[in-house]
């Protein structure tokens, strides 16, 4: 994915890194690439293990890469120590100093940089109206909220106006709904501020919800970037498939090309068009994946037949659970209504219809 | 259910605690009140009288024992404090290598090596140096408590330094400040309270010893404690009760600040 240069805030090429050495050695990163562009929300995304906050912490400096470049508008960033790069961090834990009142831990970065007492209070007030903590500003770090604290740490980190903010799961020690207000606010601030973000989370919806992009990562790799309409409905593989959202596999035959889709029959003999990552020629036999919402239940034939196993309710939708004559099974997502059930049983014999453009090619 | 196992309901713990708060302070009780007697006996009541207070006040030995003792003192427990925060800097605010466990035995190598023996060995090295270079003064002395007050001061500033969170250190040079400024900004004003109890610690050890300072002293060079071994060797009166009174009311006041301290770091 070759962007143009001076687009891109943040370039990463060919980086990894290996922690330990001889016999127990482990490539925390092997060899990834990757570019964030300016104004971007980016979130890396994958579960724990999977390098991802490596990756941070080699941008930010407190780990240096074992071999690759990190270019930052395009100047190589990787051998410099953390405070001569103009990149802040929110931290995980939030690291407030406690000895420092909410005012004073904003104002840090700035007095670092030497500026003016009068500019850094300036800046402060700034930074303190918006993330809306003018009335705590003399308050210890310790005789706030989490959520006052999560302000806290991100005023902190903007406050220098870094060229690229990275966020370390910021909102994992918040509860479900302070979660859901900050991430609209983190969003507010990015528009606002126009730094770029680079936001490390292993949550799939807070990624699908929050960014403009996504790199899904696992063991160390980065699996495919995209947007959150690319990773959803356009899965390049299995894993990106399965750890985001719910996804049914099928195993196909694929019998021909046309249009960028493939022709895939399935094992119930029907044949269906399927998108198909790009640039990948799939062979004879592949995985198609079809999202639960994307299928339709019918009592007549469809393009698959089966028995309903299970029927799940969940408020707004309704799971349907169906073991396939193939012997795999298959979910489907059907919308409730207020006026009648989900219209199957357990036991019936139904047909699943997929749609036009809901089948996707697996390059595995 | 059953109750919570509660050492207060054992039976006898009552009378064992009480026995062993008598050993410990019914010895203390009986040298402070005679310390307060009129009479030239260290265990004959004569009557209340402050004395013994102003002979010791008065007696010019005890004066500069004690001066000699604080002088002491206080260079040797602000030097071990500087070398023992240094020392912990250096073994916690690393990656743990091969080698690291045997520094810190290092380190604490005088907890562990027979005081009579660093003694006796200071004493021969220290006199050769004195033969080279002339010098005899309060030096020897000074060097000598500095060395076996080090991992006095270096326990506490380590176990605060192990229990800081390191990421305020990585959240200060993500913010632009460099190792110094890191340091003097974020972490010695955290460390500070450890510091402090380090610096005490090794203050009331020093001002402790009799080993080491009888072996290591040139002649004249008496700290408290070796004055008053040497009072023991003639005749008691109870001046020596006095002496040892008010050098348990400093130490009192050291220990009670050092609480203190300790108290507010559980606080933060």
């Amino acid at each position: 994915m070759p962007e143009q240069p001076g687009r891109s805030a943040i370039e990463v090429r060919g980086v990894r890194k290996v922690f330990g050495t001889g016999e127990s050695q482990v490539a925390a990163l092997d060899t990834v690439s990757v570019s964030i562009r300016e104004n971007e929300f980016f979130t890396l995304l994958g579960p724990s293990g999977c390098g991802k906050t490596t990756l941070l912490r080699l941008i930010a400096g407190f780990d240096f890469p074992s071999a690759g470049e990190i270019l930052l508008h395009g100047q190589d960033i990787a051998p410099l120590p953390p405070f001569k790069r103009p990149v802040n961090t929110v931290f995980q834990n939030y690291a407030l100093f406690p000895h420092m009142t909410v005012a004073e831990n904003i104002g840090f970065g700035l007095e670092m940089l030497g500026k003016p007492k009068a500019e850094v209070k300036a800046r402060v007030a700034e930074m303190l109206k918006l993330v809306k903590m003018e009335a705590l500003s003399n308050r210890r770090t310790s005789q706030i909220s989490g959520g006052q604290q999560q302000r806290v740490a991100l005023a902190r980190a903007l406050a220098p106006q870094p060229k690229v903010l990275l966020l370390d799961e910021p909102l994992s020690a918040l509860d479900f709904k302070l979660r859901k207000e900050m991430q609209i606010e983190l969003k507010r601030l990015q528009h606002e501020t126009g730094i770029t973000f680079i936001f490390v989370t292993h949550d799939q919806e807070e990624a699908l919800t929050m960014s403009d992009r996504i790199a899904v990562m696992s063991s160390g790799k980065i699996l495919q970037v995209g947007t959150p309409w690319d990773i959803y409905d356009k899965p390049a593989e299995r894993f990106v498939a399965d750890f985001i959202g719910e996804t049914n596999f099928l195993t196909a035959a694929i019998t021909g090309m046309g249009n960028g889709k493939a022709r895939a029959t399935l094992k119930s003999g029907a044949t269906i068009d399927a998108t198909v990552a790009e640039g990948f020629q799939p062979k004879d036999n592949a995985t198609v994946v079809v999202r639960p919402e994307h299928a339709k239940l019918t009592s007549g034939k469809g393009d698959l037949s089966g028995t309903v196993e299970n029927i799940v309710y969940f408020g707004t939708d309704t799971h349907i659970h169906v073991r396939l004559d193939s012997s795999e099974t298959f979910t489907v997502r059907q919308q409730n209504t207020r006026s009648a059930g989900c219209g199957f049983e357990r036991g019936d014999k139904v047909g699943i219809s997929i749609g036009n453009d809901a089948a996707q090619v697996l390059r595995d | 259910m059953a109750s919570r196992f509660d050492i207060r309901r054992q039976t006898g713990f009552t009378t064992i605690a009480m026995i062993c708060f008598f050993a410990l302070y019914l010895p203390i009780v009986t040298l402070v009140v005679y310390a307060f007697n009129s009479g030239n006996s260290i265990a004959v009541w004569e009557g209340v009288s402050l004395r013994w207070f102003y002979q010791a006040w008065n007696n010019n030995q005890v004066v500069d024992a004690a001066i000699r003792s604080l002088q002491i003192a206080l260079v040797a427990a602000t030097v071990a404090t500087i070398v023992a925060t240094m020392a912990a800097l250096a073994t916690t605010r690393t990656k743990p290598y091969p080698g690291l466990g045997f520094k810190y035995a290092f380190i604490n190598q005088p907890l562990m090596v027979p005081e009579i023996v660093t003694a006796v060995a200071l004493l021969i090295f220290f006199s050769r140096i004195k033969i080279w270079t002339g010098y005899s003064g309060l030096g020897y002395l000074m060097a000598a408590h500095t060395a076996f007050c080090i991992p006095f001061a270096y326990l506490p500033i380590r176990a605060r330094l192990e229990s800081m969170d390191l990421s305020l250190e990585t959240a200060a040079a993500d913010l632009y400040a460099t190792p110094w400024k890191a340091f003097r900004r974020v972490t010695f004003p955290l460390l500070w309270p450890g510091i402090l109890a380090g610096l005490m610690l090794a203050f009331v050890i020093s001002l402790d010893d009799v080993v080491i300072t009888e072996f290591v002293k040139s002649g004249g060079q008496d700290t408290l404690p070796t004055y008053m071994l040497g009072q023991f060797r003639r005749f008691i009166t109870p001046e020596i009760n006095a002496i040892s009174t008010v050098f348990l009311l400093i130490s009192i006041l050291i220990v009670t600040v050092f609480f203190f301290i300790s108290r507010k770091k559980d606080h933060e």
